[in-house]
């Protein structure tokens, strides 16, 4: 089970002759990811740890019958990737590249309104179900399978509440970055409601930061779908106003998208809302039982 | 990236919005030779600041007399200007804009900003020119109209309409409106622009609608196909270490605490600060090295957060993940010994290799304290430094 990726998922690396795309799709054959091929303009017909270049997503995916593409191209020309994606009819897409122009993204935005994909990113860690795969940079070794599903707007953050649930003895589902950019293609509400109907997922831990107001959205949803019990924890508590913090989207403007208003919306929600890292393994037991 | 007035509406003249023919100074000798052969009426003396607020803080001025702009001008070049939206040291003074004053009928505000809940982009015009937005939509929320704008779709004549309701204009300024507001939406995709914002936009006494203050800010991200714009960059306007670790890749935020944070990830760092705060301290930066970071990286960080005298400790926080945790831990006592301040440091590694790093940085001959969890290295920091 776990949500939208398994041991069956067959992955397509775009991007895959550049040094960082390199490396992680060794770690993630390491890992037991299936990658099936890869794609860079002009490199088809060579090879990257044994799995086959071609130039265009359409014949890889015709080729070899991948069904999820990971994107490691530059953010020039990442826009572009995730369209030719599109085109292509892969199901999953899961976009790592940092720094996409926004209006790239808004116009890629309304394009997918109707197609047959699922963008996950930008600015992400990707997508990991535990012993079965992972599509993305994340540390596989922290990670273990269980019921625990997580999602999360922080890469880093992610990783520590996956680390936590592990030591703790608990595993996760699927774990799932949805990127800090302010429009991302795949937001809190599509992981949390697979997550709603996902048999493996018993409860979720839900991590925010400042900007925006996706936190809220998926509050007003959770208080009225949710039927699992969820933890959140917000990042950004003493982040100045008008200032980003690190992500593009991470900035508190005009009084809208501060920590204060999203732990109260969750909290309406009956969301456990924690402000310590340290605090979501025990929230989430308590939660539990 | 921000930009000054006097570049905003030089960008918003290639799309034809109408302005002011202004001139910009960036010296008195400069300013006072013309003022003394063109100054004849009225004409506004504006401070070019990266700030809103200025005619607040005493950074626009009227003048009737050359005399009167050239004591106006020696005032306000080389000053800080202090407004609510800067920090309590202001910002330079470098540039002065000078331009005739307008007859003036009405004022409005119109702005285009990207909505990231609706992925649209998103108009606001409020009937209440030259006030902050803010204040109006907290006082008199039924002068603002927000429209939503599909970039395939455009400006449709419904949104020229509404903003006409919204600014009560009669409906012979219909043409105009179209024009203008197309001009906006044209400028804003083309090159990139996360704020666009007039206010005032005026309906002068002769019925032209006039950009009569301008603001623009573009994304960072996109500059690689914008030349012409980050040739625009003024870096005079932005905090010297914000911009030096920048150059470095790192990206660094100042604030007014005593605990020095150099962490990887920036939601990772976020956390670190709420920790600091949460144990009882305050944070002095927000500093993401990234996720590849090398000695290099974390040597030109611990160079910027030292140079803050009120540092007085400094936490690391490093989720090494892929990284090795030994690796980091050889960078840091490689850098450490070239730091010239006598700080405590707690660091709080996780990922391959922990026990390893560990012993190595509590081996080593430096103040250095390690940290389990990023809860007990904020505990730790805040003992040390009390």
């Amino acid at each position: 089970m776990a949500i939208w990726i398994n041991d069956e998922t067959r992955v397509i690396v775009q991007g895959i002759t550049g040094k960082a795309a390199k490396y992680h799709t060794e770690l993630m054959l390491g890992y037991g990811t299936k990658i099936v091929a890869g794609v860079t303009p002009g490199k088809g017909g060579e090879k990257v740890h044994g799995v086959p270049v071609y130039d265009t997503v359409l014949e890889a995916k015709t080729d070899t019958g991948a069904n999820a593409s990971v994107i490691y191209v530059p953010a020039p020309f990442a826009g572009d990737a995730i369209i030719e994606a599109i085109d292509a009819e892969m199901p999953l897409i899961v976009c790592i590249t940092e720094h996409i122009p926004v209006m790239d993204m808004l116009k890629i935005k309304a394009y997918l309104c109707g197609k047959k994909s699922r963008l996950i990113g930008p600015n992400c860690p990707g997508i990991i179900t535990p012993d079965q795969t992972k599509i993305g940079i994340m540390p596989g070794h922290v990670h273990r399978a269980g019921n625990i599903g997580i999602v999360s707007r922080s890469g880093t953050l992610t990783y520590e509440a996956v680390d936590a649930v592990t030591k703790a003895g608990l595993g996760q589902s699927t774990a799932v970055g949805i990127g800090g950019d302010p429009i991302n293609g795949t937001n809190f509400i599509d992981v949390l409601s697979a997550f709603n109907e996902d048999a493996e997922t018993e409860a979720v831990i839900m991590i925010g930061e400042i900007g925006g107001e996706a936190e809220e959205t998926a509050a007003k949803w959770m208080k009225a779908y949710m039927k699992k019990p969820v933890v959140a924890f917000i990042a950004g508590k003493t982040a100045p106003a008008g200032k980003r913090m690190g992500h593009a989207g991470a900035i508190v403007s005009g009084g809208k998208g501060t920590v204060a208003s999203k732990e109260a919306a969750l909290a309406d929600a009956g969301v456990s809302v924690v402000s310590r890292l340290s605090e979501i393994v025990p929230a989430l037991l308590l939660k539990m039982q | 990236m921000n930009i000054h007035e006097y570049q905003a509406k030089e960008v918003l003249r290639d799309y034809g919005v109408t302005t002011q023919p202004g001139h910009v100074f960036e010296t008195i000798e400069s300013f006072e030779t013309y003022a003394r052969k063109e100054i004849r009426d009225r004409v506004v003396i504006k401070a070019q600041v990266h700030a809103g607020g200025r005619g607040l803080a005493g950074g626009v001025k009227l003048a009737s007399t050359a005399d009167e702009a050239i004591d106006i001008a020696k005032a306000l070049f080389g000053k800080q200007l202090v407004t609510h939206q800067t920090d309590h040291t202001g910002l330079p003074i470098h540039k002065l804009y000078l331009e005739p004053a307008c007859e003036i009928e009405r004022e409005f505000y119109l702005s285009m900003l990207v909505d990231r809940k609706t992925a649209t982009i998103v108009l606001v015009a409020s009937r209440e020119g030259g006030m902050s937005i803010e204040a109006v939509a907290a006082e008199t929320p039924d002068a603002i109209a927000k429209l939503q704008i599909q970039p395939s779709l455009g400006i449709r004549p419904h949104h020229v309409r509404q903003v006409m309701q919204c600014f009560q204009l009669p409906t012979d300024q219909f043409q105009a409106m179209t024009a203008l507001l197309n001009s906006l939406l044209a400028c804003f995709m083309a090159k990139d622009v996360s704020l666009l914002e007039l206010n005032p936009l005026v309906l002068t006494k002769d019925e032209q609608l006039v950009a009569l203050d301008a603001k623009i800010s573009f994304d960072d991200n996109a500059l690689f196909r914008h030349r012409e714009i980050k040739a625009f960059r003024d870096i005079a306007q932005e905090d010297a270490k914000e911009v030096e670790a920048g150059d470095d890749g790192l990206s660094y935020v100042s604030l007014d605490g005593e605990i020095g944070c150099l962490v990887n990830g920036a939601g990772l760092a976020m956390a670190t600060m709420d920790a600091i705060h949460f144990a009882g301290g305050k944070p002095a930066n927000f500093l993401d090295v990234g996720g590849s970071a090398d000695a290099h990286h974390v040597k030109k960080a611990l160079d910027i957060i030292l140079r803050d005298s009120q540092v007085k400790g400094v936490l690391i926080n490093i989720f090494g993940g892929i990284m090795q945790c030994d690796t980091i831990a050889e960078g840091l006592l490689r850098v450490l010994p070239t730091i010239e301040r006598d700080l405590p440091f707690v660091v709080r590694l996780e990922g391959t290799n922990v026990e390893r790093g560990r012993k190595m940085l509590e081996e080593s001959p430096f103040d250095i304290h390690t940290a389990n969890s990023l809860d007990e290295g904020a505990e730790k920091m805040i003992a040390l430094t009390q």
